[in-house]
Protein backbone atom coordinates (compact mmCIF):
# COMPACT_ATOMS: atom_id res chain seq x y z
CA UNK A 1 0.00 0.00 0.00
CA UNK A 2 1.32 3.11 -0.98
CA UNK A 3 -1.27 5.81 0.01
CA UNK A 4 1.31 7.34 2.25
CA UNK A 5 1.88 10.55 0.20
CA UNK A 6 4.00 13.20 1.13
CA UNK A 7 1.09 15.44 1.94
CA UNK A 8 0.10 13.36 4.29
CA UNK A 9 3.35 12.88 5.24
CA UNK A 10 3.90 16.75 6.18
CA UNK A 11 0.73 17.26 7.45
CA UNK A 12 1.10 14.54 9.77
CA UNK A 13 4.41 15.56 11.14
CA UNK A 14 3.26 19.13 11.48
CA UNK A 15 0.15 18.06 13.86
CA UNK A 16 2.63 16.05 15.61
CA UNK A 17 4.90 18.99 16.30
CA UNK A 18 2.12 21.26 17.15
CA UNK A 19 0.60 18.63 19.55
CA UNK A 20 4.10 18.32 21.08
CA UNK A 21 4.61 21.95 21.34
CA UNK A 22 1.17 22.26 22.55
CA UNK A 23 1.66 20.07 25.41
CA UNK A 24 4.95 21.64 26.50
CA UNK A 25 2.81 25.27 26.43
CA UNK A 26 -0.15 23.38 28.66
CA UNK A 27 2.88 22.40 31.05
CA UNK A 28 4.12 25.17 31.44
CA UNK A 29 0.80 27.54 32.06
CA UNK A 30 0.01 24.58 34.66
CA UNK A 31 3.18 24.60 36.60
CA UNK A 32 2.91 28.88 36.05
CA UNK A 33 -0.77 29.06 37.71
CA UNK A 34 -0.43 26.23 40.13
CA UNK A 35 -2.39 23.77 38.32
CA UNK A 36 0.01 20.84 39.23
CA UNK A 37 -0.59 18.60 42.34
CA UNK A 38 1.78 17.39 44.21
CA UNK A 39 1.51 13.85 43.75
CA UNK A 40 1.33 14.47 39.61
CA UNK A 41 4.47 11.80 39.14
CA UNK A 42 4.06 8.46 38.04
CA UNK A 43 1.23 6.84 35.89
CA UNK A 44 -1.62 8.32 37.32
CA UNK A 45 -0.16 11.83 37.49
CA UNK A 46 -1.76 12.64 34.16
CA UNK A 47 -5.05 11.83 35.57
CA UNK A 48 -4.65 13.57 38.50
CA UNK A 49 -3.22 16.63 36.71
CA UNK A 50 -5.94 17.23 34.71
CA UNK A 51 -8.27 16.61 37.20
CA UNK A 52 -6.73 18.75 39.95
CA UNK A 53 -6.90 21.57 37.32
CA UNK A 54 -10.11 21.22 35.76
CA UNK A 55 -11.79 21.45 38.85
CA UNK A 56 -9.23 24.18 39.83
CA UNK A 57 -10.76 26.31 37.11
CA UNK A 58 -14.09 25.21 37.69
CA UNK A 59 -15.06 24.96 41.21
CA UNK A 60 -12.87 28.13 42.34
CA UNK A 61 -14.64 29.98 45.02
CA UNK A 62 -18.10 28.51 44.23
CA UNK A 63 -19.59 26.74 47.65
CA UNK A 64 -20.30 23.28 48.52
CA UNK A 65 -23.87 22.20 48.29
CA UNK A 66 -25.57 23.44 51.58
CA UNK A 67 -28.63 21.64 52.68
CA UNK A 68 -32.01 22.38 54.98
CA UNK A 69 -32.28 21.60 58.27
CA UNK A 70 -34.73 18.87 57.37
CA UNK A 71 -32.26 16.93 55.25
CA UNK A 72 -29.32 16.56 58.38
CA UNK A 73 -29.17 12.40 58.80
CA UNK A 74 -30.55 11.17 61.52
CA UNK A 75 -27.93 8.70 61.59
CA UNK A 76 -24.84 9.98 60.81
CA UNK A 77 -21.56 6.89 60.56
CA UNK A 78 -18.30 7.99 61.36
CA UNK A 79 -15.55 5.18 60.63
CA UNK A 80 -14.35 3.51 63.82
CA UNK A 81 -11.39 5.46 65.41
CA UNK A 82 -8.13 3.53 66.57
CA UNK A 83 -7.66 3.70 70.33
CA UNK A 84 -6.43 7.21 71.14
CA UNK A 85 -3.27 7.84 72.58
CA UNK A 86 -3.03 8.40 76.37
CA UNK A 87 -1.80 12.22 75.53
CA UNK A 88 -5.69 12.26 74.15
CA UNK A 89 -6.89 10.71 76.97
CA UNK A 90 -5.50 12.83 79.58
CA UNK A 91 -6.66 16.12 77.41
CA UNK A 92 -10.12 14.33 77.22
CA UNK A 93 -10.49 14.06 80.96
CA UNK A 94 -9.70 17.87 81.45
CA UNK A 95 -12.36 18.77 78.81
CA UNK A 96 -9.65 19.17 76.56
CA UNK A 97 -8.65 22.55 78.37
CA UNK A 98 -5.03 22.02 77.42
CA UNK A 99 -5.77 21.21 73.83
CA UNK A 100 -3.89 23.90 71.77
CA UNK A 101 -3.85 24.03 68.17
CA UNK A 102 -0.08 25.63 67.01
CA UNK A 103 -0.28 27.38 63.70
CA UNK A 104 3.65 27.78 62.39
CA UNK A 105 6.23 28.17 59.64
CA UNK A 106 5.43 30.93 56.85
CA UNK A 107 3.45 33.40 59.12
CA UNK A 108 4.30 36.64 61.02
CA UNK A 109 2.68 35.91 64.23
CA UNK A 110 2.88 32.10 65.06
CA UNK A 111 0.72 31.11 67.51
CA UNK A 112 -0.96 28.26 70.15
CA UNK A 113 -4.88 28.63 69.82
CA UNK A 114 -7.20 27.19 72.86
CA UNK A 115 -10.20 25.80 71.83
CA UNK A 116 -11.76 29.00 74.00
CA UNK A 117 -9.27 31.16 71.53
CA UNK A 118 -10.95 29.55 68.43
CA UNK A 119 -14.59 30.04 70.02
CA UNK A 120 -13.74 33.40 70.39
CA UNK A 121 -13.37 33.68 66.55
CA UNK A 122 -15.96 34.34 64.22
CA UNK A 123 -18.48 31.54 64.91
CA UNK A 124 -20.45 29.99 61.88
CA UNK A 125 -22.40 27.29 60.45
CA UNK A 126 -23.19 25.03 57.39
CA UNK A 127 -25.25 22.55 56.45
CA UNK A 128 -23.03 19.83 54.06
CA UNK A 129 -22.75 16.60 53.27
CA UNK A 130 -19.47 14.06 54.18
CA UNK A 131 -18.68 11.89 51.54
CA UNK A 132 -16.47 9.28 52.17
CA UNK A 133 -14.52 8.08 48.89
CA UNK A 134 -15.78 4.16 49.58
CA UNK A 135 -19.55 5.70 48.33
CA UNK A 136 -21.33 6.25 51.50
CA UNK A 137 -22.57 9.90 52.85
CA UNK A 138 -24.07 11.91 55.78
CA UNK A 139 -25.13 15.55 56.09
CA UNK A 140 -24.46 17.52 58.81
CA UNK A 141 -24.65 20.94 60.49
CA UNK A 142 -21.17 21.77 60.89
CA UNK A 143 -20.14 24.57 63.51
CA UNK A 144 -16.97 25.94 63.60
CA UNK A 145 -14.44 28.82 62.79
CA UNK A 146 -13.39 29.69 59.37
CA UNK A 147 -9.90 29.10 58.54
CA UNK A 148 -9.60 31.92 56.42
CA UNK A 149 -9.83 33.87 59.93
CA UNK A 150 -7.30 31.88 61.64
CA UNK A 151 -4.88 32.39 58.93
CA UNK A 152 -5.57 35.95 59.00
CA UNK A 153 -5.14 36.85 62.39
CA UNK A 154 -1.33 34.88 62.70
CA UNK A 155 -0.32 36.92 59.17
CA UNK A 156 0.48 34.05 56.45
CA UNK A 157 3.53 35.50 54.37
CA UNK A 158 2.55 36.22 50.61
CA UNK A 159 4.85 33.20 49.06
CA UNK A 160 3.24 30.84 51.14
CA UNK A 161 0.98 28.09 48.63
CA UNK A 162 -0.37 25.57 50.87
CA UNK A 163 -1.55 24.94 54.32
CA UNK A 164 -0.39 21.51 55.67
CA UNK A 165 -2.48 20.47 58.56
CA UNK A 166 -1.81 17.22 60.84
CA UNK A 167 -3.62 15.45 63.35
CA UNK A 168 -3.19 14.06 67.22
CA UNK A 169 -3.26 10.47 65.51
CA UNK A 170 0.14 9.65 64.45
CA UNK A 171 0.80 9.86 60.83
CA UNK A 172 -2.29 11.44 60.31
CA UNK A 173 -1.65 14.46 58.39
CA UNK A 174 -2.91 16.80 54.92
CA UNK A 175 -2.52 19.98 53.39
CA UNK A 176 -4.87 22.02 51.03
CA UNK A 177 -3.86 25.02 48.61
CA UNK A 178 -4.24 28.26 49.63
CA UNK A 179 -7.65 28.42 47.48
CA UNK A 180 -9.43 26.01 49.22
CA UNK A 181 -7.68 26.75 52.61
CA UNK A 182 -9.10 30.33 52.19
CA UNK A 183 -12.41 28.82 51.25
CA UNK A 184 -15.43 30.63 53.32
CA UNK A 185 -16.79 27.51 54.11
CA UNK A 186 -13.17 25.42 55.04
CA UNK A 187 -14.03 25.65 59.07
CA UNK A 188 -11.95 24.48 62.10
CA UNK A 189 -15.14 22.77 63.17
CA UNK A 190 -15.59 22.44 67.15
CA UNK A 191 -19.52 21.60 66.76
CA UNK A 192 -21.79 19.20 64.88
CA UNK A 193 -25.84 19.39 64.95
CA UNK A 194 -26.16 21.92 67.94
CA UNK A 195 -23.89 19.91 70.20
CA UNK A 196 -20.38 19.55 70.61
CA UNK A 197 -18.16 17.73 67.96
CA UNK A 198 -18.27 14.18 69.55
CA UNK A 199 -15.08 12.45 69.61
CA UNK A 200 -16.31 10.02 67.35
CA UNK A 201 -16.45 12.68 64.54
CA UNK A 202 -13.32 14.24 65.09
CA UNK A 203 -13.73 16.06 68.57
CA UNK A 204 -12.88 18.51 70.10
CA UNK A 205 -11.43 19.81 66.49
CA UNK A 206 -12.03 18.68 63.11
CA UNK A 207 -10.76 20.15 60.15
CA UNK A 208 -14.04 20.75 58.17
CA UNK A 209 -13.77 20.84 54.00
CA UNK A 210 -17.19 20.15 51.89
CA UNK A 211 -15.72 20.52 48.53
CA UNK A 212 -13.51 17.70 49.04
CA UNK A 213 -14.08 14.02 50.59
CA UNK A 214 -14.09 12.94 53.82
CA UNK A 215 -10.68 11.93 54.28
CA UNK A 216 -9.30 15.49 53.53
CA UNK A 217 -11.60 16.10 56.36
CA UNK A 218 -8.54 15.08 59.63
CA UNK A 219 -9.89 14.51 62.44
CA UNK A 220 -7.64 15.64 65.93
CA UNK A 221 -6.93 18.36 64.86
CA UNK A 222 -3.62 20.08 66.49
CA UNK A 223 -1.36 21.64 64.00
CA UNK A 224 -0.95 23.40 61.50
CA UNK A 225 1.75 24.71 59.20
CA UNK A 226 2.03 27.52 56.36
CA UNK A 227 4.48 26.45 53.76
CA UNK A 228 5.34 27.50 50.15
CA UNK A 229 6.22 23.67 49.50
CA UNK A 230 4.66 20.23 50.02
CA UNK A 231 8.62 18.96 49.15
CA UNK A 232 9.44 18.38 52.48
CA UNK A 233 6.96 16.87 54.08
CA UNK A 234 6.29 12.96 54.20
CA UNK A 235 7.16 11.83 51.12
CA UNK A 236 6.64 15.25 49.45
CA UNK A 237 3.56 14.19 47.82
CA UNK A 238 1.37 16.57 49.28
CA UNK A 239 0.06 14.42 52.61
CA UNK A 240 0.06 11.10 53.71
CA UNK A 241 -2.71 9.46 51.71
CA UNK A 242 -0.72 9.39 48.49
CA UNK A 243 1.81 7.58 50.61
CA UNK A 244 -1.18 5.18 51.15
CA UNK A 245 -1.98 5.06 46.69
CA UNK A 246 -4.78 7.52 47.66
CA UNK A 247 -4.99 11.33 45.98
CA UNK A 248 -4.37 14.14 47.21
CA UNK A 249 -6.86 16.42 45.54
CA UNK A 250 -10.13 14.87 46.87
CA UNK A 251 -12.77 16.57 45.22
CA UNK A 252 -13.95 13.78 42.84
CA UNK B 1 -29.00 3.70 -5.92
CA UNK B 2 -27.17 1.43 -8.03
CA UNK B 3 -25.05 -1.54 -5.71
CA UNK B 4 -21.13 -0.75 -5.88
CA UNK B 5 -19.06 -2.89 -7.33
CA UNK B 6 -16.95 -5.16 -5.10
CA UNK B 7 -13.70 -3.23 -5.95
CA UNK B 8 -14.80 -0.10 -4.78
CA UNK B 9 -16.27 -1.11 -1.79
CA UNK B 10 -12.86 -3.13 -1.07
CA UNK B 11 -10.50 -0.07 -1.80
CA UNK B 12 -13.25 2.05 1.11
CA UNK B 13 -11.92 1.33 4.46
CA UNK B 14 -14.94 0.10 6.31
CA UNK B 15 -13.86 2.19 9.28
CA UNK B 16 -12.83 5.65 8.99
CA UNK B 17 -9.31 6.21 10.83
CA UNK B 18 -10.71 8.25 13.86
CA UNK B 19 -13.30 5.64 14.22
CA UNK B 20 -10.90 3.09 14.75
CA UNK B 21 -8.35 5.10 16.60
CA UNK B 22 -11.47 6.47 19.41
CA UNK B 23 -12.93 3.02 19.47
CA UNK B 24 -9.98 1.11 20.88
CA UNK B 25 -8.94 3.69 23.17
CA UNK B 26 -12.75 4.05 24.67
CA UNK B 27 -12.36 -0.06 24.85
CA UNK B 28 -8.90 0.53 26.52
CA UNK B 29 -10.44 2.89 28.80
CA UNK B 30 -13.46 0.96 29.65
CA UNK B 31 -12.22 -1.62 30.22
CA UNK B 32 -10.54 0.12 33.27
CA UNK B 33 -13.02 1.82 34.24
CA UNK B 34 -15.13 -1.55 34.76
CA UNK B 35 -12.02 -3.13 37.06
CA UNK B 36 -11.69 -0.11 39.29
CA UNK B 37 -15.40 0.63 39.64
CA UNK B 38 -16.08 -3.17 40.67
CA UNK B 39 -12.79 -2.28 42.61
CA UNK B 40 -14.53 1.06 44.20
CA UNK B 41 -17.84 -0.76 44.66
CA UNK B 42 -17.04 -3.92 46.79
CA UNK B 43 -15.46 -1.09 49.31
CA UNK B 44 -19.75 -0.47 49.95
CA UNK B 45 -21.85 -2.78 47.75
CA UNK B 46 -24.76 -0.93 49.27
CA UNK B 47 -27.17 1.18 47.18
CA UNK B 48 -29.24 4.32 48.51
CA UNK B 49 -31.74 6.79 47.23
CA UNK B 50 -31.50 10.24 47.71
CA UNK B 51 -29.16 12.51 49.14
CA UNK B 52 -27.21 10.61 51.56
CA UNK B 53 -26.77 6.59 52.81
CA UNK B 54 -24.15 4.88 55.09
CA UNK B 55 -23.55 2.24 56.94
CA UNK B 56 -26.04 3.13 59.35
CA UNK B 57 -28.93 3.19 56.92
CA UNK B 58 -31.27 1.02 55.45
CA UNK B 59 -30.12 0.17 51.51
CA UNK B 60 -32.39 0.74 48.24
CA UNK B 61 -30.71 -2.43 47.47
CA UNK B 62 -27.62 -4.62 48.52
CA UNK B 63 -25.34 -6.71 46.19
CA UNK B 64 -24.35 -10.49 47.86
CA UNK B 65 -20.67 -9.84 47.46
CA UNK B 66 -17.72 -9.81 50.41
CA UNK B 67 -16.37 -6.30 50.78
CA UNK B 68 -12.97 -5.05 51.52
CA UNK B 69 -14.16 -2.77 54.51
CA UNK B 70 -14.74 -4.67 58.15
CA UNK B 71 -17.65 -1.78 58.89
CA UNK B 72 -19.48 -2.87 55.83
CA UNK B 73 -20.28 -6.56 55.97
CA UNK B 74 -23.36 -7.67 53.48
CA UNK B 75 -22.45 -11.43 55.29
CA UNK B 76 -20.30 -12.66 52.84
CA UNK B 77 -16.98 -11.77 54.84
CA UNK B 78 -14.97 -8.67 54.40
CA UNK B 79 -11.90 -10.28 52.90
CA UNK B 80 -11.85 -8.58 49.46
CA UNK B 81 -8.29 -6.68 48.85
CA UNK B 82 -8.69 -2.79 49.60
CA UNK B 83 -7.83 -1.02 46.01
CA UNK B 84 -9.77 2.07 46.20
CA UNK B 85 -6.67 4.36 45.96
CA UNK B 86 -4.82 3.13 42.65
CA UNK B 87 -8.41 2.17 41.58
CA UNK B 88 -9.67 5.49 42.35
CA UNK B 89 -6.97 7.22 40.57
CA UNK B 90 -6.85 4.87 37.44
CA UNK B 91 -10.95 5.30 37.25
CA UNK B 92 -10.60 8.99 36.81
CA UNK B 93 -7.67 8.56 34.41
CA UNK B 94 -9.33 6.35 32.64
CA UNK B 95 -12.22 8.67 32.65
CA UNK B 96 -10.62 11.60 31.34
CA UNK B 97 -10.02 9.18 28.52
CA UNK B 98 -13.23 8.29 27.75
CA UNK B 99 -14.47 11.60 27.80
CA UNK B 100 -11.92 13.31 25.60
CA UNK B 101 -11.80 10.38 23.20
CA UNK B 102 -15.66 10.51 23.26
CA UNK B 103 -15.74 14.35 22.61
CA UNK B 104 -12.99 14.13 19.51
CA UNK B 105 -15.39 11.14 18.30
CA UNK B 106 -18.70 13.31 18.36
CA UNK B 107 -17.16 16.30 16.97
CA UNK B 108 -15.56 14.73 14.32
CA UNK B 109 -18.82 12.39 13.75
CA UNK B 110 -20.84 15.56 13.36
CA UNK B 111 -18.44 17.73 10.97
CA UNK B 112 -17.82 14.23 8.60
CA UNK B 113 -21.71 13.72 8.87
CA UNK B 114 -20.75 10.07 10.40
CA UNK B 115 -23.92 10.05 12.86
CA UNK B 116 -25.94 11.42 9.74
CA UNK B 117 -24.69 8.86 6.84
CA UNK B 118 -24.05 5.60 8.98
CA UNK B 119 -26.03 5.61 12.14
CA UNK B 120 -28.97 7.30 11.76
CA UNK B 121 -31.56 4.35 11.01
CA UNK B 122 -32.15 4.92 7.03
CA UNK B 123 -35.21 6.19 5.71
CA UNK B 124 -38.19 3.99 5.82
CA UNK B 125 -36.13 1.89 8.54
CA UNK B 126 -37.60 4.68 11.71
CA UNK B 127 -40.45 3.30 12.59
CA UNK B 128 -41.26 0.56 15.32
CA UNK B 129 -43.16 -1.22 12.24
CA UNK B 130 -39.94 -1.42 10.05
CA UNK B 131 -37.36 -2.12 13.38
CA UNK B 132 -39.45 -5.06 14.67
CA UNK B 133 -38.45 -7.69 11.57
CA UNK B 134 -34.84 -6.74 12.07
CA UNK B 135 -35.51 -7.43 15.79
CA UNK B 136 -36.99 -10.88 15.28
CA UNK B 137 -34.34 -12.10 12.69
CA UNK B 138 -31.65 -10.59 15.24
CA UNK B 139 -33.75 -12.64 17.93
CA UNK B 140 -33.33 -15.98 15.55
CA UNK B 141 -29.76 -15.86 15.34
CA UNK B 142 -29.97 -15.08 11.61
CA UNK B 143 -26.29 -14.77 10.39
CA UNK B 144 -25.97 -11.44 9.33
CA UNK B 145 -27.01 -10.22 5.72
CA UNK B 146 -23.36 -10.32 4.17
CA UNK B 147 -23.98 -6.18 3.06
CA UNK B 148 -24.22 -5.79 6.86
CA UNK B 149 -20.29 -5.83 6.86
CA UNK B 150 -20.34 -2.86 5.25
CA UNK B 151 -23.22 -1.28 6.86
CA UNK B 152 -25.16 -1.60 9.90
CA UNK B 153 -28.82 -2.52 10.26
CA UNK B 154 -31.61 0.14 11.62
CA UNK B 155 -31.57 -2.21 14.86
CA UNK B 156 -27.87 -1.83 15.40
CA UNK B 157 -27.89 2.13 13.96
CA UNK B 158 -30.49 2.64 16.85
CA UNK B 159 -28.58 0.43 19.47
CA UNK B 160 -25.02 2.62 18.68
CA UNK B 161 -27.03 5.97 18.63
CA UNK B 162 -28.55 5.35 22.42
CA UNK B 163 -25.06 4.17 23.83
CA UNK B 164 -22.90 7.10 22.25
CA UNK B 165 -25.58 9.66 23.38
CA UNK B 166 -27.62 8.62 26.11
CA UNK B 167 -25.58 6.27 28.07
CA UNK B 168 -21.97 7.00 27.96
CA UNK B 169 -23.08 11.24 28.73
CA UNK B 170 -25.18 10.08 31.39
CA UNK B 171 -22.24 7.62 32.86
CA UNK B 172 -20.42 10.54 33.06
CA UNK B 173 -22.90 12.80 34.68
CA UNK B 174 -23.77 10.80 36.78
CA UNK B 175 -20.38 9.82 38.02
CA UNK B 176 -19.57 13.46 38.07
CA UNK B 177 -22.61 14.37 40.15
CA UNK B 178 -20.63 12.30 42.64
CA UNK B 179 -17.76 14.47 42.74
CA UNK B 180 -18.72 17.23 46.08
CA UNK B 181 -15.96 19.74 43.92
CA UNK B 182 -17.73 19.60 40.68
CA UNK B 183 -20.89 19.72 42.51
CA UNK B 184 -20.47 23.10 43.72
CA UNK B 185 -19.43 24.75 40.64
CA UNK B 186 -23.20 22.78 39.24
CA UNK B 187 -25.19 21.75 41.76
CA UNK B 188 -28.06 20.59 39.23
CA UNK B 189 -25.67 18.28 37.95
CA UNK B 190 -26.81 16.23 41.69
CA UNK B 191 -29.99 17.60 42.43
CA UNK B 192 -31.78 16.77 38.70
CA UNK B 193 -30.99 13.30 39.46
CA UNK B 194 -32.45 13.65 43.12
CA UNK B 195 -29.49 13.63 45.00
CA UNK B 196 -25.72 12.18 45.35
CA UNK B 197 -26.42 8.72 46.29
CA UNK B 198 -29.39 8.62 43.31
CA UNK B 199 -26.41 9.31 41.14
CA UNK B 200 -24.57 6.76 42.27
CA UNK B 201 -27.14 3.98 42.39
CA UNK B 202 -27.70 5.26 38.11
CA UNK B 203 -24.20 5.37 37.74
CA UNK B 204 -23.97 1.41 38.85
CA UNK B 205 -27.68 0.86 36.45
CA UNK B 206 -25.78 2.74 33.93
CA UNK B 207 -22.84 0.53 34.12
CA UNK B 208 -24.79 -2.55 34.12
CA UNK B 209 -26.58 -1.44 30.76
CA UNK B 210 -23.13 -0.87 29.17
CA UNK B 211 -21.79 -4.14 30.27
CA UNK B 212 -24.61 -5.99 28.62
CA UNK B 213 -23.93 -3.88 25.29
CA UNK B 214 -20.57 -4.76 25.88
CA UNK B 215 -21.99 -8.59 26.00
CA UNK B 216 -24.42 -8.67 23.31
CA UNK B 217 -21.90 -6.49 20.83
CA UNK B 218 -18.79 -9.18 21.20
CA UNK B 219 -21.32 -11.63 20.93
CA UNK B 220 -22.48 -10.15 17.59
CA UNK B 221 -19.13 -9.76 16.34
CA UNK B 222 -18.41 -13.55 17.26
CA UNK B 223 -21.88 -14.46 15.39
CA UNK B 224 -20.96 -12.53 12.08
CA UNK B 225 -17.14 -13.84 12.51
CA UNK B 226 -14.86 -12.43 15.16
CA UNK B 227 -11.50 -12.37 13.32
CA UNK B 228 -12.98 -10.81 9.98
CA UNK B 229 -15.10 -7.83 11.69
CA UNK B 230 -12.64 -7.10 14.37
CA UNK B 231 -9.48 -6.34 11.45
CA UNK B 232 -12.22 -4.36 9.68
CA UNK B 233 -11.80 -2.43 12.84
CA UNK B 234 -8.24 -2.14 13.05
CA UNK B 235 -7.14 -2.05 9.26
CA UNK B 236 -10.21 -0.22 8.24
CA UNK B 237 -10.50 -3.41 5.42
CA UNK B 238 -13.56 -5.38 5.58
CA UNK B 239 -12.34 -7.48 3.26
CA UNK B 240 -12.39 -8.52 -0.17
CA UNK B 241 -15.43 -9.37 -2.06
CA UNK B 242 -14.23 -12.61 -2.74
CA UNK B 243 -13.80 -13.55 0.61
CA UNK B 244 -17.34 -12.35 1.78
CA UNK B 245 -19.35 -14.72 -0.81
Amino acid sequence: MSGLSRRKLITGGLAATAGVAGLAVADRLAKAYGLVPPDAGGLFGPGETLTYAAQSLLTAHRPAREFPRSMISKDPFAVPIAPPSDAFKQSQALGFKNWRLTVDGMVERPTAFSLADLQSLPVRNQITEVACEEGWSYVAEWIGTPLSGVLREVGVLPQARYVAYFSMEPDQWDSLDMGEALHPQTYLTMGMNDGELPVAFGGPLRMRVPMQLGYKNLKFLHHITVTDSMKRFGKGLGSVSPEFGYAWFAGI
Amino acid sequence: MATASPRAISTTPRHAAVVRITHWLTVLAFLALLITGAEILISHPRFYWGESGNPNTHPLFSLPLPTSRPWVNNGFGTAMPDGNGWGRYLHFEAAWVVALTGLVYVLWGIWRGHFKNHLTPQRGERSAGALWPVITKSLRGGRAANDEAHSYNALQRATYLVVIFVLFPMVIWTGLAMSPSFTSAVPAAASLLGGRQSARTLHFVITLLLVGFFVVHVAMIALAGFWKRTRAMVTGRAGAAKEDA
